[in-house]
């Protein structure tokens, strides 16, 4: 077995899960346990139903404004392009879906290869589409640091090794899957430390946000 | 028949044994073919064989199990490559030879002495260095002693099996002999790498061939090993590749999937990872391959095969432990001390946050929940 195979799948794969699974614990509680400012306005909802409507607001919210469509609905297409295709990709791939159970001890069904092998060529436009626009409008490329690009670079650099690897471009196999491994375990280990922590954050932050507005009434 | 006097020449030897000259040069053809050499090769292969007198063989075994030997002794019979293999002069094996103690090593020792510099010497098995090389001992010398004193005097040297080439089973975890492959030892003379657990015997024997008829070893890998047989990994070559691309795979040894012959990776196959001929020359003169009969490729050709992880675990799959197999109570082992500190540390930052923040608070009066 390639040493560097090896090493990606064995030592260093463990460090990254452990780190990861470190970093996020510590993200999440060190947010979730601060403190929140107190209401002054008199509750308008029971806590369940306010619940139920930062819910249910945190979902249409998620999606893009008739006011904005124009301006916003490229950007947001393509955000929801790349993460759907990444989804699919991670989730639905038989090898990554093995790998999945080895962690958790269940798999499901796959898709066929060929069908991700287009799925990942799709995203992989996408997330390039989405690194022009990001260098390319004034505004976002000032709000853009070092966290977006190298978040994005580890993402991109998994998807582009893992199709090298299934479609053996550019070396023997055995280095091309260390070389994804590697990255995927890059990836974990920034994870929690960078914006892709987002993946934890979103949900939960809109849920709660629309739970407090809803309680004062304000959620529609 | 009379045993062939080492004045004779290849062609000599092969008409007194009734190898008719229409059946070498079947073999050469298909030789020159395996060895990816241009059609006409062939012809000048057979030429220059048959009017060369027989080469000098030294065979030394080493840690081994003998494998490498039957593969190449025991494979079809009479084939021609074992009929080639026996006009080579092998002036020592330890385990074929008729002579033993003494005589044996006597008859080593002219070999070297009257071929010095021209002699091949194959090497078979692992050379155990641990405890002064006491792991192997033949006349009272060492492996290594062995090993150094008949590779001064060779042409080249050929690691014959996974153990002479990377170590094999010897210098797997924990390797308690201290086993190095002969590379680790001869770093002065040329030395090609024909792995495998037990390599394919005509890989062996092409080996050999290209080496007297081009006068030179074959292009080597980074392993160094023969390109033209290690140049394809199995995965590349097999015949349930179309499977694979498809996501077909079998789940057990007896699903409907193994009986349909779908890509066995799920099932642990190293074919991607591992470069040899197995997919295309094939074993037992040529009747199928490992994967042919339904199970997966360990990697028998590949460094470090014993210790890649299980060879039933998938590829994609983490390399986990001794037993190498990444399951959910051995990564909860890691993940789980590592969640369980993450959150002592995320709750003790919440904490400080907290205090802080109340501090603020009572010096400017607000109030939180």
């Amino acid at each position: 077995m390639d040493p560097l195979l090896s090493f990606a799948r064995g030592p260093m794969l463990q460090i990254a899960i452990a780190v990861f699974c470190f970093g996020v614990l510590w993200r999440l509680l060190a947010v979730f346990l601060l403190r929140h400012r107190r209401s002054r306005s008199p509750a308008r909802h029971g806590r369940l139903r306010a619940l139920i409507e930062g819910a249910l607001v945190a979902g249409t919210r998620s999606w893009p404004h008739k006011v904005f469509i124009r301006r916003t609905g490229y950007g947001e297409a393509l955000g929801y392009g790349y993460h759907l295709g990444l989804f699919i990709v991670i989730l639905l791939f038989a090898p990554h879906i093995v790998f999945f159970k080895g962690i958790i001890g269940v798999g499901w069904p796959a898709l066929p290869s060929s069908l991700i092998n287009i799925i990942a060529v799709l995203t992989l436009a996408l997330l390039l589409a989405v690194l022009v626009r990001r260098v390319s409008k004034p505004v976002l490329r000032m709000l853009s640091n070092f966290d977006d690009y190298f978040s994005w670079l580890l993402v991109t650099a998994t998807v582009v090794t893992g199709l090298m690897a299934t479609a053996h471009l550019g070396g023997p196999y055995h280095q091309l899957l260390a070389w994804h491994i590697l990255s995927v375990d890059a990836l974990l280990i920034w994870f929690p430390f960078g914006k892709l922590m987002h993946a934890f954050y979103i949900f939960p932050s809109r849920v709660i946000n629309g739970y407090t507005l809803a309680r004062k009434g304000g959620a529609s | 028949m009379a045993e062939p006097d080492e004045t004779q020449t290849v062609g000599e030897v092969l008409a007194a044994q009734g190898i008719s000259r229409r059946s070498f040069l079947k073999f050469c053809a298909a030789t020159a073919s395996m060895l990816a050499m241009p059609p006409l090769m062939g012809r000048a292969m057979a030429k220059q064989l048959a009017s060369m007198r027989r080469p000098s063989v030294i065979y030394l075994s080493f840690q081994e199990c003998t494998g490498c030997l039957e593969s190449l002794t025991r494979s079809f019979s009479p084939t021609l490559e074992t009929l080639i293999f026996n006009v080579i002069s092998l002036d020592y094996d330890d385990t074929l030879m008729a002579a033993a103690g003494e005589a044996a090593e006597k008859a080593k020792d002219e070999a070297m002495r009257k071929n010095r510099g021209r002699y091949l010497l194959i090497v078979d098995g692992a050379v155990p260095m641990g405890n002064g090389g006491v792991y192997h001992t033949a006349a009272g010398r060492s492996a290594e002693q062995i090993l150094r004193e008949a590779a001064k005097g060779a042409a080249a040297v050929v690691s014959v099996g996974t153990c002479a080439a990377f170590g094999g089973l010897p210098l797997a975890d924990p390797n308690p002999t201290g086993a190095v492959p002969v590379s680790r030892l001869v770093t002065d003379k040329p030395v090609v790498n024909v792995s495998g657990c037990p390599p394919i015997p005509a890989v062996i024997t092409g080996t050999l061939v290209h080496y007297y008829t081009q006068g030179k070893l074959p292009d080597l890998d980074g392993h160094g090993r023969p390109l033209v047989f290690y140049g394809n990994s199995i995965h590349d070559r097999c015949y349930r590749r179309p499977f694979y691309d498809k996501g077909q795979f079998a789940k057990t040894f007896d699903d409907e999937g193994a009986r349909n012959g779908w890509c066995l990776w799920e099932l642990g196959c190293k074919g991607p990872v591992t470069y040899n001929a197995c997919a295309t020359l094939k074993w037992n003169d040529g009747t199928s391959f490992p994967i042919e009969s339904g199970h997966p490729c360990l990697g028998c050709s590949e460094p470090g095969f014993w210790d890649g992880g299980s060879f039933y675990s998938p590829l994609a799959t983490g390399k986990w432990g001794r037993a190498g197999e990444m399951r959910p109570k051995e990564v909860a082992a890691i993940a789980g001390p590592a969640a369980g500190v993450g959150a002592l540390v995320g709750a003790g930052a919440a904490a400080w946050a907290r205090g802080r923040r109340r501090h603020s608070e009572q010096d400017s009066g607000g109030e939180e929940d």
